[in-house]
């Protein structure tokens, strides 16, 4: 049986870009539909009514929401070929302990950096590099999250690297400044096809943010 | 399996939900471990030591290594102990289960108590109305006896927040937030679970817990007076 595969997406997204690391890593097969967000389709409203949110696994008609769960779930499903959770239950656990970190610290807090002011922006801009300063040693020596290879972890916090221009600047920070072995990591990542395939453009992700703050008056 | 049952510890709070759900968990598999009582306000050396991302309870010890964040140590269990599993074999249920625990922390926890734990009404109902357009979102999930089906799973045991927490905290202010008659599937739920031997064996004793979140209650309103 012929397995049909598609992702729910929008370029701009980091958890979609999440899904789209896993399956290139995969070699998997897929329909990529990019959604216009304001006018939502009916199968995204149909295939994930509780969130209709991107982005939205779906694997010959069953949906998996929920970037970290869709990328567990590639994980199990094609588990012939790069495993991205370690087979040691110890690992798996710090796997998603860190992937919970980054969902809980980098995102919110990103977007702090560009969307708030004054006081709230100084403390996001605090709260920020600490957070990236822990990654740095959770890393360690390694050369990747995973290890000699991408894993869960590294799958789960690249994305944001490509919202760091916009971060720096709306931010006023210097990430490699103050975090060196951090960007030195997310440079490794780059040079790895399933994920620079899967990433937009910095510059176009940088432009989506300079867009969206003249739009709502946020700069 | 004899060298899995050496050095179990939990540093948890009683009265802690989440420390509640690994418990449910270790003796639903019928884990043996050492349980370290953790003042939450003088937080002990090996609590720091153990979580020093986070500071919270539960950590689960195994072996001497620690591992924090409730979810992620109910699959930790589940992985290692594979008796009365918790989490399904096939791949897809295994995301609905996860989804459906996320749901719970991300929706759930936090509005609920918002919807108790303030002073501004606004604020109250919105999240009184945030919380009840997820409870209703939980309750039409419920197919079976439990969310696991027969059994109790995962997804059961991240809810005992919903079964007993909240049924708790609502009474301080006298709040129909989760209700027998607005969720008739899931209060029904609620009591099945709630009366499980396992569940009933594990669950802290509701006066002094209700005691203590009362006294929560009372000192925001005198903070804010």
């Amino acid at each position: 049986m012929a397995d049909e595969v598609i992702l729910l997406d929008y370029w701009v997204s980091p958890f979609g870009m999440r899904v789209r690391i896993a399956l290139a890593e995969k070699g998997i097969k897929h329909e990529y539909r990019e959604e216009d967000l304001r006018n939502k389709s009916p199968l995204l409203l149909q295939m994930n009514p509780v969130h209709k949110k991107i982005p939205v696994l779906i694997h010959n008609g069953k949906s998996i929401c929920e970037s970290l769960i869709a990328v567990q779930y590639i994980d199990e499903v094609w588990n012939e070929k790069s495993p991205l959770l370690p087979s040691d239950p110890y690992q798996r656990s710090q796997a998603r302990f860190w992937a919970d970190y980054v969902d809980k610290k980098i995102y919110e807090v990103g977007r702090n950096l560009w969307t708030k002011k004054g006081e709230e922006q100084e403390a996001a801009k605090k709260e920020f590099i600490e957070a990236l300063k822990l990654l740095e040693q959770e890393l360690g020596d390694k050369t990747y999250f995973g290890g000699d290879k991408i894993g869960f972890v590294d799958v789960a916090l690249i994305p944001f690297y490509t919202w760091f221009k916009g971060y720096e600047t709306f931010g006023n920070i210097n990430v490699e400044k103050e975090c060196p072995k951090f960007i030195a990591w997310a440079k490794r990542c780059m040079q790895v096809e399933s994920i620079s395939k899967s990433l937009p453009d910095q510059d176009k992700v940088y432009g989506f943010i300079v867009e969206i703050t003249k739009k709502f008056g946020l700069e | 399996m004899a060298t899995n049952q050496e050095h179990v510890k939990l540093l948890g709070a009683t009265g802690s939900p989440f420390v509640c759900r690994v418990q449910i968990a270790l003796k639903l598999k019928g884990i043996e471990y050492e349980f370290l009582e953790e003042n939450l306000a003088t937080k002990s050396e090996l609590l720091l030591k153990y979580n020093p991302v986070h500071k919270k309870v539960p950590v689960f010890v195994h072996n001497d290594k620690p591992i924090s964040e409730s979810l992620v140590i109910l699959e930790y269990i589940d992985e290692v102990w594979k008796q009365n599993p918790i989490l399904p074999t096939d791949p897809h249920q295994r995301a609905l289960a996860r989804f459906w625990s996320k749901f719970i922390d991300d929706k759930i926890v936090s509005a609920s108590s918002k919807s108790v734990f303030t002073l501004d009404e606004k604020e109250r109902e919105k999240n009184v109305e945030e919380t009840t357009e997820a409870l209703q979102f939980l309750q039409n999930e419920l197919k079976g006896k439990y969310f696991g089906g027969e059994e109790f799973n995962f997804v059961d045991i991240a809810a005992v927040f919903v079964a007993f927490w909240i049924p708790l905290v609502q009474d301080i202010i006298g709040l129909q937030l989760f209700t027998a008659e607005k969720f008739p599937k899931l209060y029904n739920w609620s009591q099945e679970f709630l009366d499980h031997p396992v569940v009933k064996e594990t669950i802290p004793p509701r006066e002094p817990l209700f005691a203590f979140f009362k006294g929560r209650y009372e000192s925001l309103l005198a903070a804010s007076k």
